[in-house]
């Protein structure tokens, strides 16, 4: 018979979207409850809790990350990016503005963490073809598009950037994403 | 490689179509979804998302076997457990919540036993809920679930639907006296008459379709909120048929329609999953009424595999009759199907088989068929409709058959279903089943297949890439799509499950006009297509339009999303409304005005001179005088500016729609790995309201019929648990492995309604497994090999080549 764990608790900092939030959360809390109960962050959604969906890609320190497979206590003192930011990169905002354009959402249960996703991608593999597209949003399910128009809104941003749209934005590098 | 296609803003797919308002702007338009922005802002609000005063948690310990019997529960310890409100067995629900039993009175002799939100002394599957656990938090909800303490017997669990009729097979409910929840056989006579002609050929084959589910991104979920305050019952759910649960919450616990209010906001993705009544739900709105404190139930993933209907479980043996000449003859089936334990509240699991029955052969104009079906109970979980009910196995026994037969007296695909569908010009039809077909376009359909994708260079390139090794497949799939259902669906079987929908329109003091519908939004763009009707009927610009959906307190009574029927039911009340509320805010202007209504026209948000165009009098200023000034209008003018239109369709049974998908794929015959090129769709949805949403409404759902012909299945083990009930390993399709979908539409209005629209919701997933299987089989040709069970995993391709 399980008994249940003790649930030891933890200060953490965590930059949300911007604002500093300082709780009190238990070791065992991931990411995405966290943004989602102690925050009140709930665009991120839960589709599976065992990493597989996608639908809760955040950005941690501007890495993509499975919310529910990162914990609190690992974010503290970093930064935590979600799509509710109220300053979205003119990246992001091209996005949120391709996927309107071309339907690329039907529930929008999906979309926050394919927006997340693409975001990635548009930032790190400028030069990703159609094919490249598909694979690289092969880490997050929708269950309602046929996934075309999810292709074509993140190839339309794609072009938008290599027409020059977004050259006064610069990509924050690897190594700055790292460190 | 393809180039991202075009952005489809305002492509407009009305003009071939005589319109159906003065001044039709909107609809036909490929407009997109401005409301759907703050779902890309990550501000919508599903039911995870709520949060309410004294919110409490539940979480369901399920049973873990396929059938036991409970003998004893402990659960101090779980009740111990620091911030556990409340441990609740099966019994303690009952006694207030009455069960039910799941039979339509049309499908003559079908029968289940009584059902109960939690099992009471017996689980009769893997995921059946028989203790509920409320807590502060889930987490401590969970964590109580660990101190639970339950002993049981193990039952011999009934699982294979081919023994399940034996004499020595157990009975899952011995009262019923058998493992038979419903049979149907139908003989239109002259199919022994046609195998028997001597210029006949005749193909048979045995298909298998193994069980799937509908993996909801967002999982099943609700919060039920019960106030002893004013002794009213709000329950916030992901549903896709708010009235109907409304109706069962009263008679379940009996209380009155004006104690229960359902609220559905954003729902994650639905496909039928979300249509019926599960036993969670009644228990969570118990556990609300019992601890008088408002209770949330999510079902995380892995019991969402458990407790989430399943569907299409079927084995059919088939066979068809031709001539030599390439006439089609006759249709034989026999369908076996397994449901799990009960048939499900309130549609019934019956239901798909059913379809299967009527749908098979349907496009095609034979008269001989029989077929047979027979519906047996399991220890598995319950199935139930999901996207595109029997249409997808009827579509795929259909179709294979017709390509077996075609291989057989060599014939072109193409050429076969271009000699055999039903024409044109013959409509209205009778199929063989006995189906009503209103009006059909399976010869435009085929016309414009092949049309865009260019079909003899595909026949071409294939034969050439063969001398090279390159297996390619091409495979075509007819199909018809049951929509706009009358209340011959679920009415007249005694459920009560509204066939008709309402919408109210009302203009307020500004001139903007508010939509509020019965029929509510899961993605599909409902709201997005209602918004554009009512703009054209009233004539005023869509963004002036709000829509309201999904409350059962502010929007009319109504049957909801299922079945295809938003549009075409839903959306022709939003049209009449429309219509009425224009003329009644000319009646208002004749009065403001003091001028001829003959005179007056509605013209883009304004009252104008119906010769001239000149602009009188804005919809604002209509609106404050109305409203505001009623002390300057005639005092025998009242004006009427809310306008509420019901809508059911009772021309027909069903609509029908109809279709073509063309898929082609490539198939290494060496590790038997399916990659698929490029799929077509033709689609007839009858007025095309939104060509865009359309076009991603049928992608989707194609991606959804690839994900069963390829990928999806329950797997069970051999004692009855379901052993693939994770993401990780049930397969659902990804963006890298899926091709880019073409959709073309052809656009035969049904005349049952003025706006003439039909159901765009299931023709892809109905038509995906066939279009691919047949692929794949015209692949495996050359090697005389045929693949006939679904999914079609490499290992069974492989099998068929003969290689393991
Ligand atoms: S919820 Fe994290 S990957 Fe599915
Ligand atoms: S839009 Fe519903 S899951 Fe992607």
């Amino acid at each position: 018979m399980n008994t249940p764990t003790d649930s030891p608790k933890r200060r953490v900092r965590v930059e949300v979207n911007g604002t500093p939030i300082v709780r009190e959360v238990e070791c065992r809390k991931h990411l995405i409850d966290f943004l989602r109960e102690d925050c009140g962050m709930k665009g991120s959604h839960l589709g599976c809790e065992h990493g597989v969906c996608g639908a809760c890609t955040v950005r941690l320190d501007g890495q993509i990350v499975r919310g529910c497979l990162v914990l609190a206590a690992q974010a503290d003192g970093h930064r935590v990016d979600t799509v509710e930011t109220s300053t979205p990169s003119k990246r992001l905002k091209a996005l949120q503005d391709a996927f309107v354009e071309h339907n690329a959402l039907q529930c929008g249960y999906c979309t926050p963490g394919m927006l997340m996703a693409a975001l990635e991608l548009v930032e790190q593999k400028p030069d990703a073809d159609r094919t490249q597209v598909r694979e690289w949003m092969s880490g997050n399910y929708c269950r309602c598009t046929g996934y075309h128009a999810i292709v074509d809104a993140v190839c339309a941003v794609l072009e938008q950037q290599r027409a020059g749209r977004f050259a006064d934005e610069p990509v924050a590098s690897a190594d700055e994403v790292r460190a | 490689m393809n180039h991202p296609t075009e952005i489809p803003t305002r492509r407009d797919l009305g003009a071939d179509l005589p319109a159906v308002t003065e001044d039709q702007r909107h609809i036909g338009v490929a407009i997109p979804r401005e409301g759907v922005r703050r779902l890309t802002q990550g501000r919508g609000q599903f039911v995870d998302d709520i949060e309410l005063p004294r919110l409490a948690h539940v979480v369901f310990w399920r049973s873990p076997v396929a059938h036991m019997r409970i003998t004893r529960i402990e659960r101090s310890a779980a009740q111990a457990l620091p911030g556990v409100i409340a441990v609740v067995v099966g019994a303690e629900i009952a006694a207030i919540c009455k069960p039910w039993v799941a039979t339509l009175a049309h499908l003559a002799g079908i029968k289940s036993a009584p059902q109960y939100p939690m099992a009471l002394e017996r689980a009769t599957w893997q995921g059946e809920p028989v203790i509920a656990i409320v807590a502060e938090t889930r987490a401590v909800a969970e964590d109580a679930l660990g101190l639970l303490e339950v002993e049981w017997e193990s039952l011999p669990a009934v699982l294979d639907t081919e023994t399940a009729l034996d004499p020595a097979t157990p009975l899952i409910h011995p009262e019923l006296g058998d493992n038979l929840c419903f049979t149907r056989s139908l003989d239109t006579g002259g199919v022994d008459e046609a195998f028997a002609r001597p210029d006949a050929v005749a193909f048979e084959e045995t298909y298998v379709f193994g069980r799937h589910t509908g993996v909801t991104l967002e999982p099943r979920c609700q919060i039920a909120d019960w106030n002893p305050g004013d002794q009213k019952l709000t329950v916030y759910h992901s549903f896709q048929a708010p009235h109907m649960m409304q109706d069962l919450y009263c008679r379940q616990f009996e209380l009155q329609e004006s104690q229960v209010r359902v609220v559905c906001r954003d729902v994650g993705g639905s496909f039928g999953i979300k249509v019926h009544a599960y036993p969670d739900d009644f228990a969570t709105v118990a556990l609300a009424m019992l601890l008088q404190r408002p209770v949330k139930f999510v079902a995380d993933r892995l019991e969402s595999f458990v407790s989430d209907i399943h569907a299409r479980e079927h084995r059919i043996r088939a066979r068809i009759a031709a001539t030599k000449a390439g006439e089609i003859l006759a249709f034989e089936i026999d369908d076996l199907t397994g449901i799990g334990p009960f048939s499900m509240f309130p549609r019934t699991s019956g239901i798909e088989g059913n379809q299967v029955v009527n749908l098979t052969g349907g496009p095609y104009k034979h008269k001989a068929y029989r077929a047979k079906l027979k519906v047996v109970f399991q220890n598995k979980v319950p199935t139930c409709q999901y996207r595109g009910v029997g249409h997808p196995i009827a579509c795929a026994v259909t179709e294979a058959l017709v390509d077996g037969i075609a291989a057989k007296i060599g014939m072109d695909p193409i050429a076969i279903r271009e000699a055999n569908v039903i024409p044109d010009d013959a409509y209205p039809a009778t199929g063989a089943s006995g189906i009503k077909l209103e009006i059909l376009s399976h010869e435009a359909c085929l016309r414009e297949a092949k049309r865009v994708c260019d079909y003899d260079a595909l026949r071409a390139e294939q034969s050439q890439l063969r001398k090279q090794n390159v297996y390619r497949g091409i495979g075509v799939a007819t199909l018809i799509e049951l929509t706009n259902p009358s209340a011959a669906f679920y009415g007249v079987g005694g459920a009560r499950i509204a066939s008709q929908d309402g919408a109210t329109l009302r203009l307020e003091p500004t001139g903007v006009l508010t939509v509020m519908s019965s029929v509510g939004e899961q993605g599909q763009g409902a709201e997005a297509i209602f918004a554009q009707i009512a703009a054209d009927a009233v004539g005023v610009g869509i963004d002036r339009v709000r829509v309201v959906t999904g409350d059962t307190d502010a929007t009319p009574y109504g049957g909801g999303t299922w079945a295809s029927r938003g549009a075409g039911i839903g959306g022709e009340a939003v049209l009449q409304a429309g219509l009425v509320l224009r003329e009644n805010i000319l009646a208002t202007a004749e009065a403001i005005l003091q001028r001829e209504r003959s005179g007056l026209k509605l013209h883009r948000g304004a009252v104008v001179d119906a010769r001239t165009n000149e602009r009188l009098l804005d919809l604002a200023e209509l609106g404050r005088i109305a409203y505001f000034r009623s002390d300057t209008l005639p005092k025998t003018f009242t004006p009427e500016l809310m306008v509420t239109r019901h809508y059911a369709q009772r021309d027909y049974p069903f609509i029908f729609t109809n279709g073509v998908q063309v898929s082609h794929v490539e198939v290494d015959v060496d590790t038997g790995f399916v990659k698929l090129l490029k799929h077509w769709a033709v689609e007839d949805c009858g007025r095309v309201i939104n060509p865009m949403l359309v076009d991603e409404q049928m992608r989707g759902a194609i991606v959804q019929g690839i994900g069963g012909a390829l990928f999806e299945e329950c797997l069970y083990s051999e004692d009855g648990t379901l052993r693939n009930g994770n993401m990780a390993d049930y397969l659902v399709p990804m963006a890298g492995e899926m091709p880019d979908i073409v959709v073309s539409h052809v656009q035969s209005p049904t005349r049952s309604s003025q706006l003439g629209a039909k159901g765009a919701g299931e023709a892809g997933t109905a038509g995906a497994p066939g279009a691919v299987m047949n692929a794949i089989n015209d692949a495996l040709a050359p090697f005389g090999a045929r693949v006939s069970s679904q999914p079609i995993t490499p290992e069974k391709i492989l099998r068929a080549l003969g290689k393991i």
